[in-house]
């Protein structure tokens, strides 16, 4: 019944989607939490900045942010992200592409979570002499960060959906693998099934695990 | 004994002015809570401030280490006025202790991280002789059983006592409390009060923000009423509890002394 399978390296595509969706991750978390911090921050131009920026990408489709890292930075403006051959060029502009645009969506969940934060708990640390940075890092982001695991958790699944755009740029993950299937074999409900059952395998203890840590880590008040 | 007296009657023991507010002057939209705010506190001098509710009490209080700005009018700690945003005012509060009324004990770490933190992050000291110094002020405050706990297991006076023991962990050279009885259950009052009693003894500078006239006429060396964004009257305890000039004050302590 599953014979179309033989040939195709079904592991290896979902492997690729795998390691797009850790990449971005952990990019997306990095940026995002920089923006949030802007967004938060007594300085004018950096929240200025910051809600821009969210403001602009989310609102741009993934496909166009996608194709424009490889039409407009590596075709036009020859940004090739230190990679000499193609698969990784389009793999790293891809997780670029996912980064910048997941960031923002962390970025906002982060800042939900920041307003969840009583002010009390700036007033105090800032009260003991912590500059705002300190207050920042050592009492108010993580405490935002235990509050929006869930949200976060949302996020990292649609991420993990959203993968499939980079295969519009030629990366050899799991969707373009289906395309490819699809086009060759006969079994098309299959085909489609067996790429929806991938995924779910990849999100679904991600997103229980996500839920489980949510409750574990909870600030009580 | 007699020593003892006349310390407590009279006020301004030790050297020099610590808090010096000259003019200060804070609008929040139309509402004036502070008007022309003078006020001069001495090293070692406890100053309970106290009057009706929205009369400038807090906002007093949250000035002084700049938790809230002024529109105007000067604030000086120690010879130095007070810094704008930035290292110079983080360093300044960092010298002011401040108790909060609702405690604002950092939820996501333990009692003893709590009082660790700032001799960690903002003082430098080596984590161990922070633990120590943390543990003896816990053990001062009567806490010391709880060190491994969070926050919210304790009960609020116990929370409040570790606040203070938060406090004094970065030495300060002045103690703010803003109300810190009043989101407190009844009988939870007096541990803290007691805390505040003897630090009062020990010889530190405190600013009491607070509802609590049994501490005002024990602790404190002065008594400052205000009300309307103004001091009305500033007297040691016994003159302003058994004469008070202001009418403002004597319809103020007619309302709460008797019942």
């Amino acid at each position: 019944m599953f014979d179309f399978l033989e040939g195709y390296d079904l592991l290896g595509a979902f492997w690729t989607t795998v390691r797009l969706t850790v990449l971005s991750a952990v990019g997306a978390l990095i940026w995002g939490t920089v923006l949030a911090a802007m967004r938060v921050s007594p300085v004018p131009l950096m929240r200025g900045f910051g809600t821009t920026y969210v403001n602009v990408v989310r609102n741009i489709p993934l496909t166009v942010i996608i194709v424009f890292t490889s039409l407009g930075l590596f075709q036009t403006l020859g940004v090739t992200l230190g990679a000499r051959d193609f698969t990784t060029i389009n793999f790293r502009l891809a997780v670029l592409g996912l980064t910048v645009y997941t960031a923002a969506f962390v970025c906002e969940a982060l800042r939900s979570g920041i307003n969840t934060v009583p002010v009390g708990q700036m007033e105090a640390a800032r009260a003991i002499g912590l500059t705002f940075p300190q207050a920042l890092g050592y009492i108010v982001l993580p405490q935002a960060f235990r509050s929006v695991v869930a949200p976060l958790a949302n996020v990292l699944i649609a991420l993990t959906k959203n993968t499939t755009v980079a295969a519009a740029i030629g990366v050899a993950e799991a969707a373009a693998l289906m395309r490819v299937m699809i086009e060759n074999e006969a079994q098309l409900i299959l085909i489609s099934a067996v790429f929806a059952f991938g995924f779910i395998c990849l999100t679904l203890p991600a997103g229980l695990f996500l839920g489980w840590v949510s409750k574990k880590v909870s600030v009580k008040r | 004994m007699s020593d003892a007296a006349a310390t407590k009657e009279n006020p301004a023991p030790g050297t020099g002015d610590l808090v010096v507010l000259r003019k200060v002057n804070k609008h929040f939209g139309d509402l004036h809570v502070l008007q022309d705010i003078d006020l001069t506190i001495a090293r070692g001098e406890v100053v309970v401030v106290v009057g009706p509710s929205g009369g400038g009490k807090s906002t007093l209080c949250r000035a002084i280490n700049r938790l809230e700005t002024i529109d105007s009018g000067e604030i000086a700690i120690d010879g130095k006025p007070l810094p704008a945003e930035g290292r110079e005012l983080a360093a300044l509060r960092a010298d002011v202790g401040m108790v909060f009324q609702s405690f604002n004990l950092f939820a996501h770490k333990t009692v003893l991280a709590n009082v660790m933190l700032g001799q960690v992050k903002v003082r430098k000291k080596k984590k161990d002789v922070a633990e120590a110094r943390a543990r003896q002020l816990l053990d001062r405050v009567g806490v010391a059983s709880q060190a491994d706990k969070y926050p919210a297991q304790l009960s609020g006076g116990q929370q409040q006592r570790v606040a203070i023991a938060r406090a004094l962990a970065m030495d300060p050279k002045i103690m703010l409390f803003d109300e810190p009885t009043s989101a407190l259950d009844p009988e939870m009052i007096n541990e803290v009060l007691e805390v505040m009693r003897q630090l009062a003894r020990d010889g530190m500078t405190m600013v009491v923000v607070t509802h609590e006239m049994g501490f005002a006429r024990s602790a404190a060396n002065r008594v400052v009423f205000m009300a309307d964004g103004r001091i009305m009257e500033e007297t040691t305890p016994d003159q302003f509890f058994s004469s008070p000039r202001s009418a403002r004050a004597k319809d103020f302590l007619s309302k709460i002394l008797h019942h």
